[in-house]
């Protein structure tokens, strides 16, 4: 597995002076039919997950091979990455598909939401519904029982009521999202005090310590069930129907019809209590999305007991009773693999990023355009990390080329805004001696400005590196995998050791970049300024 | 063939947008001789001694070295034959006092710089087994001025140009290095141009006094006629105001 994956990467690695070839990439196997492994993605969130691996177990246990790219971050990366065929499938909810993807106005009626969204993938992306697994996870919109009970609230028209004065904590997506906050306000006047952003794992939290007065919860959440919290009625069926079901690509349903077959076993099996019991089992007692699923499948009857599991999510430490070292240790081979990717993307992106930065820093540092250039780059830097991979997406796909595309981009700004600063500040009164004395503008700049700007450049460089090393942990929401892999898997399985096995090798390594690059720019600084 | 003035600037302007910088000047400095400019921050000193070397071209006027407007010349070439000591010094903060000192020496391709540079070192008074490796960081002001002028003599120019070179120094290391330059001088010959609000300074160290205000020349006269006779008011209370004693000319 290893040595193949180096191999990607490599071949991966000299894709990035091409950038085209990314594009290709999803279209290149459609000869190859049968063969290919089906790749099933998956948004960052337990259930997701969960569904996800349900995908890949039962596709195994059929006999085709897969692979998993999962916690893809949000409807906006991992629909366009099917399309593209970054991915082959992935379990979507009808009602995301309605207003998210095809931005159609609400419809109550499921019958008549899954026959829109059907007709309208198929005609206009060649992307098919399969029939729903059975279960909707809809929004619920849910307050601390007390509250309720106290204020005389049932339905979210009673909150709208008094939502000025309450403090609402909602997960990203839905403070953005037509079916989320934004209709609400319209359909309900509803419009909270103040807005917090929250990450899905920590919002049960926030509501049961008083921090918010309302969150966006899943009807099929494992935590729903177990604390004092209210569900608000949808008195005005706000929310239109949520159920969940696989997305696949039209080509693979022509190609490996088996497929779609298979993953057909599980339509109409899942009803919501089984849902949110399996969800509890991974959000709530901490247990791996692959064992869960298996023993979901087996209690569906569509999985022998005898049958392995297999796929990444499954090599894991062994119950929750093991300290963190041990469950770091246990992973200890997949975290180097996952370390090793990362140190690839971080640096691969910073050695482009130094090359282009130093080359323009220098090639400007001289004019009066250097300001203007300076801010132009710096505006870079301030595109949201998701907007920016959002945006790369429909040009690159996804993946380690556009993940090390935006890292490039992010590390400009330090590089190139330290290179002039470091060359226009050396030394003036040693500049303009050299000048005077009858250096070439080409010997001054190379034998006096550049020798003293390299301790300043340098500090550029390691600045960059650092933020890279963090920055590339945003990428395991595109699938370029590295240490974010196992923080995003670990944020939405609320597993914590999980999140630490991927935060804490990160943390070193940022760590140990920066102290490698402290040994080389001692090493580029001019020696005189050494023993100082 | 009589030869002509090692400087020569005729009806020299330079604008800098609104300001006049220098306002129609003229100097000239013979073979060998020594003359400073002296006036107050602003008078327009600098400026003219950046126009023998090009470190600023004029808007208007002839400026001449040796003979050749230096409009005609190269400004790299131009450079590397003359001299110049800035008042910071301007050493290379990153290379040894050696490799400073051989910088122009370098820059012409001569053979065997670091015994050139040696012998440099040696004319100012510093020990080249002694500070020809240290990092200029590693020396004193006055030291620093010293390698400053061993670099600007390094190569033998005919022709140095100093602004305000012991400007920043303290009274005893000035008076030391006034009078390196004057026995430096009086071995080697060079002319030269020294920039220097020092009235003192100009008295001691030059032939010939330029008292510069607003661009112009006041009075270009030798520092016994400047002290015992100055041309215009101005000078006068230049006089006064730095206690100027007879027997600084004397």
């Amino acid at each position: 597995m290893s040595g193949r994956r180096w191999r990607g990467v490599a071949v991966l690695l000299i894709a990035v002076a091409s950038a085209t070839a990314a594009g290709a990439q999803g279209e290149a196997p459609t000869g190859t039919v049968g063969r290919r492994p089906v790749v099933i993605g998956s948004k960052p969130f337990g259930e997701s997950y969960l569904l996800a691996e349900m995908f890949a177990q039962i596709l195994e246990a059929r006999g085709h091979a897969v692979t998993r790219r999962f916690g893809l971050g949000g409807t906006e990366i991992i629909f366009p990455a099917l399309r593209q065929g970054d991915i082959d499938l992935y379990p979507e909810y009808t009602g995301s598909g309605l207003l998210v993807i095809l931005k159609a106005p609400p419809e109550p009626d499921p019958v008549k939401v899954f026959d829109i969204i059907s007709r309208e993938f198929r005609s206009r992306f060649d992307v098919r519904w399969l029939p729903p697994l059975g279960f909707e996870n809809t929004y619920a919109m849910s307050v601390r029982t007390e509250m309720a009970d106290r204020l005389g609230m049932r339905t979210i028209s009673d909150f709208a009521r008094v939502s000025r004065d309450m403090r609402a904590g909602f997960t990203a997506d839905f403070i953005g999202l037509p079916d989320g906050l934004p209709g609400l306000r319209a359909a309900y006047g509803l419009d909270p005090g103040t807005v917090n952003a929250l990450a899905p794992a920590v919002k049960y939290q926030a509501l049961l310590a008083g921090s918010v007065d309302i969150i966006d919860a899943y009807s099929t959440d494992g935590l729903l069930g177990r604390y004092p919290i209210t569900v608000l009625e949808d008195d005005r069926r706000f929310f239109p129907p949520y159920d969940a079901a696989a997305v696949v690509r039209g080509a693979l349903v022509r190609e490996q019809p088996a497929v779609v077959a298979a993953l057909g076993e599980l339509s109409g099996r899942i009803d919501v209590v089984r849902m949110r019991r399996w969800n509890e089992r991974v959000e709530v007692n901490g247990e791996e999305a692959a064992r869960v699923s298996r023993d979901a499948l087996i209690e569906m009857g569509l999985l022998a007991d005898a049958a392995r599991v297999a796929g990444p999510a499954a090599g894991g430490g062994e119950g929750g009773g093991t300290s963190l070292w041990m469950y770091l240790w246990s992973r200890r081979a997949e975290l180097a693999r996952l370390t090793a990717r990362h140190l690839l993307l971080a640096g691969a992106s910073l050695l482009a990023a130094v090359l282009v930065g130093v080359s323009l820093g220098l090639a400007v540092s001289r004019s009066r355009l250097a300001p203007t250039f300076v801010r132009a780059v710096g505006g870079l830097q301030t595109i949201p990390g998701l907007a920016l991979l959002a945006f790369l997406l429909p040009l690159l796909g996804i993946g380690f080329v556009p993940a090390a595309v935006a890292l490039f981009l992010y590390s400009l700004y330090p590089i190139v805004q330290n290179t002039v600063t470091g060359v226009q500040e050396a030394d003036r009164g040693a500049a303009s001696a050299a000048d005077a004395l009858g250096m070439t503008a080409r010997q001054v700049l190379w034998q006096v400005r550049v020798p003293l700007a390299t301790p300043v450049i340098m500090s550029g460089v390691r600045t960059a590196a650092v933020l890279n090393v963090g920055t590339a942990t945003l990428a395991a929401l595109i699938g370029a995998g590295g240490l974010g892999d196992p923080i995003v898997a670990g944020l939405a399985l609320s597993d914590t050791r999980m999140i630490l096995s991927g935060a804490i090798p990160a943390a070193l390594l940022a760590l140990a970049v920066d102290w490698t690059l402290g040994r080389v720019q001692h090493a580029v600084t001019p020696r005189a300024f050494r023993s100082r | 063939m009589p030869s002509s003035p090692a400087l020569s600037a005729a009806g020299v302007v330079r604008r800098y947008g609104a300001v006049t910088a220098l306002d129609g000047v003229s100097l000239d400095v013979q073979a060998g001789e020594c003359v400073a400019l002296v006036g107050e921050s602003g008078s327009g000193k600098s400026t003219l001694l950046r126009a023998f070397n090009r470190l600023t071209d004029p808007d208007a006027g002839t400026v001449c070295v040796s003979g050749d407007d230096v409009r005609q010349v190269d400004a790299v070439r131009l450079r590397r034959h003359i001299g110049y000591v800035p008042q910071d010094g301007g050493l290379l903060p990153h290379w040894t006092v050696l490799r400073n000192v051989a910088l122009v020496p370098s820059l012409l391709g001569q053979p065997d710089v670091e015994a050139v540079a040696s012998r440099a070192l040696e004319l100012v008074g510093l020990s080249p087994a002694e500070f020809g490796a240290r990092w200029p960081h590693q020396l004193s002001g006055g030291q620093r001025q010293r390698v400053a002028i061993a670099r600007a003599l390094a190569a033998s120019p005919r022709i140095v140009l100093l602004d305000e070179p012991f400007g920043a120094l303290d009274a005893i290391t000035r008076s030391d290095l006034q009078q390196v330059f004057a026995s430096l001088r009086a071995r080697t010959g060079f002319a030269a141009l020294l920039v220097t609000h020092d009235l003192h300074e100009a008295c001691l160290i030059a032939d010939r006094i330029a008292v510069m205000r607003a661009g112009r020349i006041e009075q270009d006269a030798s520092p016994r006629e400047v002290v015992t006779r100055p041309a215009t008011p101005y000078v006068a209370e230049l006089l006064t105001r730095s206690h100027v004693r007879l027997e600084w000319v004397s």
